[in-house]
This record gives C-alpha cells, structure tokens and sequence, in this order.
C-alpha cells in the first residue's frame, strides 16, 4: 500500500515540479516588454558607450592640431604586446637646442589587448581610450593606424 | 527462471569516440577521448593543450605590471581573482599594505566576477542538460554585472583591473548605486532559476547521485572550489587564508557532502547568495582613501620565492613566482583550479552514461584556456 | 451538379469537382487528376506549414527567452526560414566517404514520405478530408512509426558513431513510446465506439471526449501529449539529437537539403501529432458545444471549422514547445523507465477505467 502511495506521490511532485517550471517560463511568453535584446545596427544612434570604455587608443589634438606626446617612448616600453612604436625625429629649436619630437605614432590595433597601461604610464596624458568599437576591416594592414595627425605639433609649454 | 544472458563476442566491444575539440558541451576547446561500452563510459582521456599559448613562459619576458593582463586570459571568467593572485604576490614580497580602499573595492569586485561566473556556469549547465531557456536568462543577468564592471574598469571580459599596489583607476560615481540595484534585481531573480532547473525534477533525477567523489578523493584529486566543497572539502581560501578584506565580512563558506553533481550544483548557487551578502556588507562603507600606493615604475621583486594563492571562481588560483631580484620573475607557475578538477573527470564519469559525463562535464565548469595556459 | 462553396461544410465543393471531373473525362484519368489536385496541394501545404512552425519555433523559443527572434528577412522577420530553406538548398551536399550511399540517401526521404503519408487522415474541416480510413487512428500511428525506420537507416549508414548513437537511441525510444500513444488512442477509441475518425469527430458534436470521458479522458490526454512529444523527437525527449552530448545525433553527417528534410519532417511530424490530439481530444473541427446552451452553441458554430481545427492544433503545438523551451532533456534509461514504469501501466489502467466507464453508460453528456 505504502509503495502503491509513493509512486503516486512520486508522480505528483513530478508534474508539480515541472509546472513550477512551465510558469515561469510561460509568464516569459507573455510579457513580450521584458525583451532585453538590443536592436544593435538600428540603435547606432541611440547607443552610449560608457565613458570609460577602452575602445581603441587615440590621441586627442585640439583644434590647433597640437597634441601633448613628447615621445619619450615610455608608452612603447610598457606595451606588453609591442603595439605600439614611437618614431622620433630630432628638431632644432629656435634657439638652437636639439630636441626629440613626435614624428609617427604607429598603433596596431589588431595586436593591442586593452591593457591600458600605455594610457596609465604616459607621462604627459598623451594618449587616451576612445569609444569606438566597430573596428572590423576586411585587411590588417587597415588596423596598423597612425595615431598623431598629419602636420601636428607639440602643444606649446607640454615638454 | 533467469537464464543467462551470452553476450557475444562483437556485443562486448569496446567504441572509442572522440569528443571535442570542436564539441558543443566541451565549453572549448578540449578533446576527450571516450571508451564506450554501448553508451556507457568505460574511460575517458582528456587531452588538453588545443588552446596553450604559453603564458607561462610569456610571462618570464615580462614585467609585472605587464603579467596582470596575461593573468585575465587564463580562466577569463574569473578575471578578477587571477589579477589580485599576482598583485598580492607581489605586493608580499615588496611588503606593501595596500589602502584599505583598494582591499574593499577589490572584495567587491571579486564577489561580482564570482556572481557572474556561476551565473555564466548555470547557463552552460543548463544547456548541457539540454534546457536551453537557462542559457538566455543566466546571460541576461549577467549583462548587468558586465556593465557595472564595464563603466568602472572599461572592459566587459578581461578587465586587467588591478595592478601591484592597488587599482587601474577609482571606481566610477554610479559603482555604488548600480551594484545596490544589482542585488535587489538579483535577489528577486534567482529563486526563479531554482523554479526553473533546481527544483525540476528532470533535473534532479539527472543530477542526483551521479559523478560521486567522496572528500578523501576529492582532496587527493586536489579538487577545489565548488567542486570540492560539493564533496565536502572545506577549501575555501577566503576563510581559511583571508586575503582582501575577507577578514571582516561575515560569510559562510557552503558546503554539501554529498558529493554528486546535484551538490556542485548547489553549492554554486548558494555561493551567489553568499556573494550577495558579502557585498551587501562591504557596499555601503567603502572607506575614503587613494586607489593605490605608488609604486616605482619599474618593480623588482627580491630574490626569493613566492606564492599567493586566492579563491577564484573555480577553485583556489595560485600563483608562484620565482624571482632573482630581476624586473621580470625568474619562472612563474599558475596553479589553475580547472586542471585538477578536470583531472578528476575519468574517476568521476567512470560506468556512466554520456548524457551523465555532460552533465558531470558542465558541474565541474572547466575553463579550457585556464587549463591549457 | 451545381457549385456550391460554403466555409462550413466542403462536401459540396469536393463533390461538385469530383462530379466535374467524371463528366469531362473517363473514370481513370478523372481518379488520376483528383490524385495529382490532391498531392500538389499537400506539397504546397507541406512546405508552407514546414516552413512556418520552424518560423513559429523560433519566435516562441525567442520569447519565452526574453528575446526578438528573428527580425531581419522581411517585416518580423516573417521571410527568416525561406531565406534558410534556399540556403540549404544551394549548400554542397557532402557525400561520406565511407558511408552507405544508398541508404544515407534514402533516409531523409523515408522520414518525410512517412510524416507525407500520415498526412492524408487527417480531417481539416467538414467535407475537407483526402482519404475516410475506417480505421484511421490506426493508421496514422502505423504510418507515423514508420519514421524511425529512416532515422535508424541514417544513424547507420553514416557510418558515424556519433549518428549511430543518436539512432540506436532513436530506436529505443520511438519503439516503447510508440506504445503509449496507441493506449491512449485506444482509450478514446473505446468512448468513440470508432476508428475512423469522421465518426470520432462527430461524435464530438455535443461534447469533446476530452471532457466527455471524466478523468480518463484526461490522463490519456496527458499521457498522448507526453508521449506523443517523445515519439517526436522533441525535446525533452530529443536524445536522439542531444546536441549537447551527440554533436546532432543521427543527422550529424547529413548536410544541405538533405538535412534540410529531417528537419522539415519533424516540424510536420510535429503538426500531424498535434492535430491528431486536437481531433481525438478536443473535437478536430467540431466546434465547442455544450450540451444545454442553445444559444452558445449557435455562436460557436459561426466560427468556420477550418478555425477551429487550426486554433485547436496552434494551441497544441504551442504546448509542446512551451515543454521542449522550459525542460532539460532526459536520460536514456530515465526516458524509458518513464514508458515502462509510469506511462504504460497508467494507460492500461485507463484503458480499463475507461471501458468500464463507456460500459456503464457514465459519459458525462449523454
Ligand atoms: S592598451 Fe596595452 S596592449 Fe594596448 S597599446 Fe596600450 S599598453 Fe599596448
Ligand atoms: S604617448 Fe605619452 S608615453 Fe607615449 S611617447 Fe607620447 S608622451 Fe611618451
């Protein structure tokens, strides 16, 4: 009798627990306003990326077209991957020091893991992490970017 | 009258199937190498390496700022705990105190990464099993962690948050409030995944006393993490080594004794409830301060030996270093809680069914690229 | 014979076009011409109700999972499964280098002639029925088992262990479920008195068997519903494809439009399942009478039976993809220890009640 009892108390629980499960997916069904899925190329517009977001890395120039790299180097030095490469040239200046300057910031992004530690040791806040994430090109060569723009300069008193 | 069976000859062979690299319930890259008698597993013979990249040895050319973000990509789930295990290191071996700031911050980071990666472990598990609806609700509540961690550290995965002696950065104005909102969305949310695979009895009937390791073999197998503790091992680094600010938060460290699937299951989703609680206790005051000591640029560990271990999200993640007083470690060794956990697969699934080894498979919750290196 | 159309009742419309044909040209060619009328009926048919559940599928399962679905190929992405009916069917078929030509390219079609065939009993609406078996129930589950002998030929001729499996547990499984639905079929047989389902179905006039029949009626629904999903092979119960332990199963080694039949035959697999429930159950396109309420009834019987026979197979199909998108899947021994402890003996037992209940005269309604 007692066995006769737990099986069907066996397939009671069963089915109470399979309905347990149905209702929650069920009440899913029908709340169609609980969608969490973003419309990724429609909402382009809409979009926010968050302020900190390590997109890729950029160097800011203002509207002088001057940025702030003294090219020490430091950046390239801390790059754990050889991401980035600083070619310098040497200027004389007016009053007739030798100075480096800034002449090719060559960043690979393709190589680049977002470790963030160019940003972090730069010394002269040069360099910063933009939010641009739609970094897909149909060659590599096209992520191997020039990161200071063309004719820029130091910005003056930034040595 | 029972009559004896003869199983003839041809019956009685042994089928070996591979399974993996490319396998939907690998979670990766790993190949196992399944002896079958009908469906039933006579062996299996991992074979890892599909994914070494030799981040050991990467890391004996590097510094140890550089290290950090070489750690994220071992069990990328548990990117967190794999930074703070070299950032400790070396912060003992330098002899830093670091802010009591940084030691909250990073217990509640910690804890989050530790909410995420069961959440990501359930949804797997749930998929192995077959029910797919777990996969999409696990990852939806993920989503929110990844933005909290994403509007603090920058990235959603691999963070590379911390460095020796503190933080990449502070922590983002709103950290506070959308944690908090986190934990009241949480709570509200897991008793469903409970309606929705604890409870089932499906479920159950699947997970119940299969894969059983009793706590001698566990420890000898060195099974750590929710596996462990599913069989009893009180292995929890966090109470036994309290690093962090773990020594002043109360918490329980779970633990099931039965052993089986169904207890690693468990275990891991009581541990979201202990996470909860952890943070819930640390989120309110976290003490004013700087996010970092300053270090000098170029870190040189004294010549000696060193190891941190900490309690990541799979099992306890250990680091050892060797260093001869140069900037970069002599030789550096991890030891990655999914390699010993996996290495219990064949003693676990042994006499098994494959459904059964899946589902072993998906309560071990390997990270192959932890694994491999 | 003059033309007659009417929504409620097709038997004019077949018959005038039966008359028609007979009167234009010999009994052989007009038997031939209502055959191909037919059969290229049910192709069109075939594909289009294929094509939309696997589209229904997907949205259901999308959901229920707190996502859109597919939304890309035209407006809620209604175009989604034709776009992938054409991929399929320009995709390489891979042929097996060690495989049974001739058998792994008979079993995709062993699969879809079956769940073809047991299409042709199935009652749509009044006077809308290709063939009147007076055994009907009997055929449709004769036809409907037939499937297992393509899915048992493809696991073995892929010469795949992983497809190999996936059918032997195919075959397990399809055989000892087969069981289940034909007792809980049975049970119904015995309340209708009949075999043939027009009779089943009128016998539905004043009331469904499902509510006709107490609680036998009903635990052979559930039983018919569980089963029925095994012997789909739907999850909770699609060990045969368990993608999760057998990479596909028994399709594992199949590609383009060849897989592409699999899964069109159990989507119809699906439907046939269904609108058998919804005509031996709830009443196939009987609309809902209760005995007593005149002027509901009249109601009702404004809604054209074609409704009624579609909504009642949606809400059917719908409840079996509410199972597969909350369930894990079963075990192999659990799924049989399911069959042979639980669902057989319950419907042998209802069988019993059942008779028992017909034999009094107790139906409710009568
Ligand atoms: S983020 Fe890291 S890898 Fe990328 S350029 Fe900077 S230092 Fe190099
Ligand atoms: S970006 Fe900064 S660290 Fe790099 S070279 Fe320029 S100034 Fe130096």
């Amino acid at each position: 009798m007692r066995e006769i009892f737990n099986y069907f108390k066996s397939i009671f629980f069963a089915l109470k627990s399979l309905w347990t499960g149905m209702k929650v997916t069920g009440a899913y069904f029908f709340k169609p306003w609980k969608i969490v899925t973003q419309q990724y190329p429609e909402n382009r517009k809409k979009l926010k990326m968050y302020e900190r977001t390590k997109g890729e890395l950029v160097m800011p120039h203002n509207d002088k077209n001057e940025h702030q790299c003294t090219a020490c180097g430091i950046c390239q030095i801390n790059c754990p991957n050889g991401t980035i490469e600083v070619k310098s040239v040497t200027v004389e200046t007016a009053d007739g020091k030798k100075k480096k300057a800034l002449n090719k910031y060559i960043y690979n992004l393709g190589m680049c893991t977002f470790c963030g530690l160019c940003v972090k040791t730069c010394p002269s806040d040069a360099i910063v992490f933009s939010n641009k994430f739609e970094h897909a090109v149909f060659n590599k060569e096209k992520l191997v970017k020039t990161l200071n723009k063309e004719g820029s300069t130091l910005k003056k008193g930034a040595e | 009258m029972a009559e004896e069976i003869i199983i003839p000859e041809a019956d009685n062979q042994e089928i070996s199937i591979n399974m993996g690299p490319q396998h939907p319930s690998t979670h990766g890259v790993l190949r196992l190498v399944l002896s079958l008698k009908g469906e039933m597993v006579q062996k299996v013979e991992p074979h890892c390496g599909y994914i070494h990249r030799g981040i050991e040895k990467m890391t004996e050319s590097m510094t140890y700022q550089q290290i950090i973000h070489l750690t994220d990509r071992l069990d990328y789930l548990s990117a967190h705990m794999n930074n703070a295990a070299v950032c400790l290191a070396v912060e003992k071996a330098l002899d830093i105190e670091v802010p009591e700031r940084v030691k909250v911050i990073r217990t509640i980071m910690d804890e989050l990464a530790r909410i995420a990666s069961h959440q990501l472990w359930w949804c797997s598990f749930g998929m192995d099993l077959g029910g797919l609806t777990c996969f999409f609700y696990g990852l939806r509540d993920r989503e929110k962690i990844l933005d909290i961690f994403e509007e603090t550290t920058g990235s959603r995965l691999i963070q590379s948050f911390y460095c020796p002696g503190g933080l990449m950065a502070d922590l983002n104005p709103n950290f506070q409030k959308k944690v908090k909102d986190f934990i009241v969305y949480f709570r509200k949310i897991l008793p469903e995944y409970d309606e929705l695979l604890s409870g089932n009895i499906i479920m159950m009937e699947r997970a119940k006393g299969i894969g059983k390791m009793s706590k001698e073999d566990a420890i000898s197998y060195g099974m750590t993490g929710p596996s462990g503790r599913g069989s009893g091992f009180s292995c929890d680094v966090r109470k036994h080594h309290p690093y962090h600010a773990y020594d002043k938060v109360k918490f329980n460290e779970v633990l099931r004794t039965e052993g089986d699937t169904y207890s690693r299951y468990m275990v891991r989703i009581d541990e979201m409830r202990e996470s909860m609680n952890i943070i819930e206790q640390l989120i309110d005051n976290i003490p004013a301060g700087d996010f970092a000591v300053k270090m000098k640029p170029i870190i040189k560990l004294p010549e000696g030996e060193y190891y941190q271990r900490v309690e990541a999200a799979r099992g306890e993640f250990g680091v050892y270093i060797i260093s001869k007083g140069e900037k970069n470690p002599y030789r550096m060794k991890f030891r990655s809680p999914n390699f010993c956990n996996l290495s219990a697969l064949d003693t676990l699934t042994r006499g098994h069914k494959i459904a059964d080894l899946v589902a072993i498979g998906g309560s071990l919750d390997y990270v192959i690229p932890d694994i491999d290196r | 014979m003059p033309f007659t159309f009417s929504f409620y009742d097709f038997t004019g419309f077949t018959q005038w076009i039966d008359v028609t044909l007979r009167g234009a040209c010999s009994p052989f060619w007009a038997v031939l011409w209502e055959m191909v009328i037919v059969g290229v009926l049910f192709l069109a048919f075939y594909a289009v109700v294929g094509l939309y559940l696997v589209y229904a599928e997907r949205k259901v399962c999308a959901f229920i999972q707190n996502r859109v679905g597919p939304n890309r190929v035209g407006p809620y992405g209604f175009f989604q499964t034709i776009a992938d009916l054409i991929k399929l069917l320009m995709k390489e078929i891979i042929s097996i280098r060690e495989a049974d030509k001739l058998l792994f390219n008979l079993a995709p079609f062993i699969v879809i002639i079956t769940s073809f065939l047991a299409l042709a009993a199935i009652p749509f609406a009044k006077g809308l029925h290709p063939i009147d078996l007076n055994i009907g129930v009997f055929y449709v589950m004769a036809i409907s088992s037939m499937g297992v002998v393509g899915i048992l030929l493809a696991g073995w001729s892929s010469n795949s262990k992983y497809s190999l499996l996936g059918a032997m547990r195919s075959g397990a499984q399809i055989i000892s479920y087969e069981l289940s639905v034909g007792m809980s079929l049975i049970a119904i047989c015995v309340l209708a008195g009949s075999m043939q389902l027009s009779t089943i179905v009128e016998g539905q006039r004043d009331l469904w068997f499902i509510f006709k029949g107490h609680f036998p009626a009903v635990t052979a629904f559930i039983i018919y519903m569980i089963a029925a999903t095994a012997e789909t092979n739907r999850g909770p119960f699609d060990l045969a494809e368990a993608e999760s332990e057998l990479a596909a199963g028994f399709h594992t080694e199949y590609s383009g439009i060849k897989f592409a039949f699999f899964f069109l035959a159990e989507y119809m697999n699906m439907f046939i399942v269904a609108s058998l429930a919804a005509t031996i159950f709830w009443g196939g396109w009987m609309p809902l009478h209760i005995p007593g309420l005149e002027s509901f009834n009249h109601v009702m019987d404004f809604i054209p039976p074609v409704i009624w026979y579609v909504g009642k197979t949606v809400v059917i199909i719908l409840i079996m993809m509410w199972f597969k998108w909350t369930f894990p899947r079963l075990r192999i021994d659990q799924l049989l220890n399911l069959e042979w402890k639980f669902l057989l003996p319950i419907s042998l037992v209802n069988i019993l009640i059942m008779a028992f209940i017909v034999l009094m005269g107790w139906q409710i309604g009568l």
